[in-house]
Order: C-alpha cells, then sequence, then structure tokens
C-alpha cells in the first residue's frame, strides 16, 4: 500500500530517517558486521591485531562436543517451552472465549506474568523450586534425593522450563484470545443450529481459523526462548550443573566475557542470528500469506 | 453461549480457576516468604499465613541491593528507551511513508532488518562499540584514508573516542536501535487518509507542520501503546545493564536482584531475597495493569 499524496522536498524526507540510520548503523550493521568479522578471524582479547583464519573458528566449535551441548540444550528448552506454554495458553484462551461469567476477570489477571522480568520471575521459581525450602523440600522430605536442580541436569532443566513457560502462556493467551475473539460469533452459532457440540466446533472452525495466530507464536515463542532465557539461565542455574543448562545466549555471553573468546563468541553469534534469521523469515511469509486471508 | 452446557460449563470454570491460581501463585509466594522471618521461610513445608517481618526485610533488602538508586537508574532507562523509541520511529516512519526520495526502498529495508537480530546475538560486538561509540567512524576515516588524508593537511592525528559504559546513554541508546516501533507507525500513517494531507497542503503547511499539528495527535493512542511496551521492554533488560555497568552507580534494579541470591552454606535468607524480588517485580506489574488496554492493544498491533 502506498500513499497517493506525499510532499515533494525529498531532502527533509530523509532528514527524518536520519536519526534512526544513524543509530542502528552504530549499534546494529557495525557490530553485526564486526560479528562477522570476528568469526573469521582470530581476534587477540585486549587488541594487538586480528589474524584471517577464515573457517577455523567454526570448525573448531562445530567440533567442540560442548557447543553441540548447548545445541542440544536449547533445543530441548525451546521445544518443551514452546509446546507448552502455547498449549496452555491455547486452552485458557479457548476457554475465555467461551465468555461465561467471569471471563473478563480471567483476561484481565492471566497477563500479569508477561509483564515481571525474566530474572526477577527465575529468582521466584528458584525460591520456590529449591529442594532444601519452599515446596519441593516436601517431596524431598517423601522422596529423599528426588529433586535438586542444583545436581541433577533434568531436574535443572525442568526449572528453566517452567519458569519460562509461566511467563509465555501469558503472552500467548492474549494473542489466542484476540483471534478467537475476530471469529465471527454468526460462524459458531450457525454450527451450533446444525447440531455439531462444542468440541466439534472447536476442530472444525475455530482451530483452522486460527492456526495462522498458531504458526506466529511458534515463531515468536522459539525465538524469545533462545533470547529471554538469558536471564532464567544466570540467576536459576548459571548454565549447571554440568552444562545442563547451558543455553546458546549463555555460553556466547560466557565465552565471550568470561572466557575472553571474542572469535568463538562471535562465531556462535553467526550461528545464533541465522538460525534466527531463518525463524524470522518463516515469520514474514506466514504473516503475508495471513493479509491475504483477510 | 448458543446452547446449555452445564458439564462444559462446569469444567470451564475449574480449568480458568486453576489456570488462575498457576498465574497468580508465585506472586501470592514471593509475598507471603517476603514476610517470614529467617527461621520460617525455611521452614518445611513453608507456612502459607503471612509472618510479620514484611517490613523488616523489604528493608534490608532495599539496603542490601541498594535498591533506591537502582530503581531510579530502571527508570531513567525504561523512560529514555520508550520516549526514544516514540520519538524515532515516529520520524522514521513519516519519512516511509510520506515521501519519495531516492534509496527509499532501500533504507525501509536496512530498517526492516533490525527486526530479526535482537541485542542479545551481537552482544559481544556491540560492547566493543559502546566502549567506543565513536570507534565506526574512526574506522571509516582511517579505511578511507580520509585521517590520514587529515594529519597531511592539518598536522592532527585523528582518534575519535568516546566511551558509553556506565552512562545512561550507553544504556539506553543500543535498545533504540532497533525497528520495533517504526513498523506500528507506519501502519498506522498507512490509514490516515489522504484527504488530510491534502488539505493540509492546500491550506499551505509544510512537512513539518502536517507532522507535528495532524499527524501526531492522530497518533496518540499508537505512542501510548508503543510507549508502554518498551518501557516494559527496558525495565525487564538483563543483559545488556548487567554487562556495560561495571561501577554500581548505573546498575539497574534487574540486574542488582543477583546480589540477593542467598549463598550456598548457613541458612538461605530466602525472605530477604523475595522482599527484593516483590520490589523489582512491582513497577512493571503496577505499569501493565494500569495500562493495560494500550498495552494488549500495542502488542497486537506490533505483532510482537
Amino acid at each position: 500500500m502506498e500513499k497517493r499524496v506525499t510532499f515533494s522536498s525529498w531532502t527533509i524526507g530523509i532528514l527524518f530517517a536520519v536519526p534512526q540510520l544513524l543509530l542502528i548503523f552504530t549499534f546494529f550493521y557495525w557490530p553485526a558486521g564486526q560479528a562477522v568479522y570476528w568469526s573469521l578471524t582470530l581476534q587477540q582479547p585486549w587488541g594487538g591485531g586480528n589474524i584471517w583464519v577464515g573457517l577455523d573458528n567454526f570448525r573448531s566449535i562445530l567440533a567442540n562436543a560442548d557447543y553441540w551441548n548447548s545445541i542440544t540444550a536449547s533445543l530441548v528448552f525451546a521445544g518443551i517451552s514452546t509446546g507448552l506454554a502455547m498449549f496452555v495458553g491455547l486452552v485458557l484462551a479457548a476457554l475465555t472465549d467461551r465468555q461465561l461469567t467471569g471471563s473478563r476477570f480471567y483476561r484481565v489477571v492471566l497477563i500479569w506474568p508477561y509483564g515481571i522480568a525474566a530474572p526477577a520471575l527465575a529468582m521466584a521459581f528458584r525460591f520456590i523450586l529449591a529442594p532444601e525450602a519452599g515446596f519441593m523440600a516436601v517431596v524431598n522430605q517423601v522422596w529423599p534425593g528426588f529433586w535438586d536442580p542444583g545436581l541433577d541436569g533434568t531436574d535443572a532443566m525442568a526449572s528453566i522450563i517452567i519458569a519460562f513457560s509461566w511467563k509465555y502462556v501469558g503472552y500467548n493467551f492474549i494473542f489466542f484470545l484476540a483471534a478467537f475473539q475476530a471469529i465471527p460469533r454468526s460462524l459458531i452459532e450457525a454450527a451450533a443450529m446444525d447440531g455439531s457440540g462444542v468440541l466439534r466446533r472447536f476442530w472444525d472452525i475455530q482451530f483452522p481459523l486460527i492456526t495462522p495466530t498458531i504458526f506466529f507464536l511458534l515463531v515468536i515463542n522459539i525465538t524469545e526462548s533462545f533470547q529471554d532465557s538469558f536471564g532464567i539461565v544466570d540467576i536459576m542455574t548459571s548454565g549447571g550443573p554440568a552444562n545442563a543448562t547451558n543455553l546458546m545466549v549463555y555460553k556466547i555471553y560466557s565465552d565471550g566475557f568470561k572466557g575472553l573468546d571474542y572469535s568463538g563468541a562471535a562465531a556462535q553469534s553467526i550461528i545464533l542470528m541465522v538460525l534466527i534469521v531463518v525463524l524470522t523469515i518463516f515469520q514474514f511469509r506466514f504473516i503475508e500469506r495471513r493479509v491475504h486471508y483477510r | 453461549m448458543v446452547e446449555r452446557t452445564p458439564f462444559l460449563n462446569f469444567f470451564t470454570h475449574v480449568i480458568l480457576f486453576v489456570g488462575f491460581v498457576l498465574c497468580i501463585a508465585p506472586f501470592v509466594v514471593v509475598a507471603i516468604a517476603a514476610s517470614h522471618n529467617l527461621k520460617d521461610v525455611n521452614d518445611v513445608p513453608m507456612s502459607l499465613l503471612p509472618g510479620s517481618d514484611f517490613w523488616l526485610n523489604i528493608k534490608t533488602a532495599w539496603t542490601t541491593a541498594d535498591l533506591g538508586p537502582k530503581l531510579l537508574n530502571s527508570f531513567i532507562m525504561a523512560a529514555g528507551v520508550a520516549a526514544g523509541k516514540v520519538i524515532i520511529s515516529a520520524l522514521t516512519a513519516f519519512s516511509i511513508v510520506y515521501f519519495r526520495y531516492p534509496g527509499r526502498t532501500f533504507i525501509f529495508w536496512l530498517i526492516f532488518v533490525t527486526l530479526m537480530l535482537p541485542l542479545e546475538v551481537r552482544i559481544v560486538p556491540t560492547y566493543a562499540v559502546v566502549a567506543n561509540v565513536l570507534s565506526p567512524y574512526q574506522a571509516i576515516l582511517d579505511v578511507t584514508g580520509l585521517s590520514w588524508l587529515i594529519e597531511k593537511v592539518s598536522g592532527v592525528q585523528v582518534s575519535l573516542s568516546l566511551g558509553l559504559l556506565n552512562s545512561y546513554s550507553g544504556l539506553i541508546l543500543p535498545l533504540i536501535a532497533t525497528a520495533t516501533g517504526t513498523f506500528l507507525y507506519r501502519q498506522f500513517f498507512l490509514t490516515v487518509p489522504d484527504e488530510l494531507t491534502e488539505a493540509a497542503r492546500m491550506d499551505g503547511a509544510g512537512a513539518l507542520r502536517f507532522f507535528i499539528d495532524i499527524l501526531l495527535p492522530l497518533s496518540r493512542n499508537n505512542m501510548a501503546a508503543l510507549g508502554t511496551i518498551m518501557f516494559l521492554w527496558a525495565w525487564n533488560q538483563y543483559l545488556w545493564p548487567l554487562l556495560i555497568t561495571t561501577d554500581q552507580s548505573h546498575a539497574t534494579a534487574v540486574t542488582e536482584l543477583k546480589q540477593l541470591i542467598p549463598n550456598v552454606g548457613g541458612i538461605p535468607e530466602w525472605n530477604i531475597a523475595m522482599a527484593g524480588t516483590l520490589i523489582v517485580m512491582l513497577p512493571p506489574l503496577i505499569v501493565v495493569v494500569l495500562m493495560q488496554r494500550w498495552f494488549v492493544r500495542g502488542l497486537i498491533a506490533t505483532e510482537k
């Protein structure tokens, strides 16, 4: 869509875009370019020039078992938490959409978790899921050694998944509810008059109509699980125990800033960027498709 | 609803109620744990009746993590990012929608691409840029030979350097440098009728006049939505402030939470930790509650 009426003086037009362009050049394009450059060179931590090494950084990363471990951990984390957050969000939204008494109340409260900072909710869940105090301690008393995220990698992974999903249920809920409410009531009423039950209507009418939203949220949840997980991991597990929760973003941070391996961190960044770009392209293709729907 | 389904209605209420409890439980647990003394908070099972040390714990957490100045820093950063995004995105969207200049499509794509790569994945080189924000320009001068030329002509050696670590601009500017808001405005500007622009031009208003007197007042809703989302987003940032605020004076409340993680060994001070968590949780929660309408509308409009 384009404007018919525009302003003629194009110098003014460009001037309006200059602040944004300066910012994204300095803090986006330059660093992104730098990341590519560093990933292809061996950068000395405190200056002293870089040596061109081609794809060696990528080779050594991809040969490193720790890196594959972090990819696996990220995928497990992304898969389970996305599935959980989307499923719960979908169920809650579908039920809220039935508009029984009190649905307005749920509509208000269920999105609160989205406003909470990841580290703050991580802190809350660290306490709630602590093995020695709070609630899991009760389980541990009955069944000693059942739960200890500090020692058991699976328990640690479960903790960060619970914390992340809790936040994103609220986010998914908003979008699912909006999608459900965009479906004309008359469609559902007509189906009801034809004698189809609630479940039948859900599968045959509502579900197909919200698939674009499902797909959209799938992409958003997965990309966010690569980024927003940093605070949760840092507060809850610091990547441990034994690297079990050393997700990709966390590994970039610890290799780059703690290990001072700029080149390795840059190469990891590039891999993660490519991953996210691919996901985003999927997303835009989908958005364009959805525009045709309406 | 369209038919009578008493059983299903009952079931709906049960599930929604369970969802509500799961959603609210962490808040409640944090608040209750924050009110216990050291012994009670570590009791197994912890009592769900509030204890009596709430204000004491809040005070201890407040002083231990030095939350007063940190909350102020968080507020400055969040407000700065929100204001910056609201202003800069409006300018850019206006330029993209209302002008036809050469390279416009290219600029559009330059900005569009920034949506794809979050700060987290280019964190190491961004840190280097912020350590000396003029380094990109120095590099350009060096590579193009301009700095050599300047040195030859004037005898001045060019070395541009401006560090933004431990500063508000270092906290704020890199977070503004993505296009999230631009597309929200663009979407909205495209729905503004052309007749309005025509009328304004006939009345002799220039681009600037039109922008300030007509377009901006019309976009109040968008500004509120975008401002709310960006405020929340910036307030909740963690990795970026953690990195660039190496000294305490510019640290934010969210990064300071880490100070409150109980030490291993000894009895963990979960009551203090939860009091601090409550303080840090509260401001964004209040924003969500007060601005819910804008917040939700904005989320759905930006599709982010």
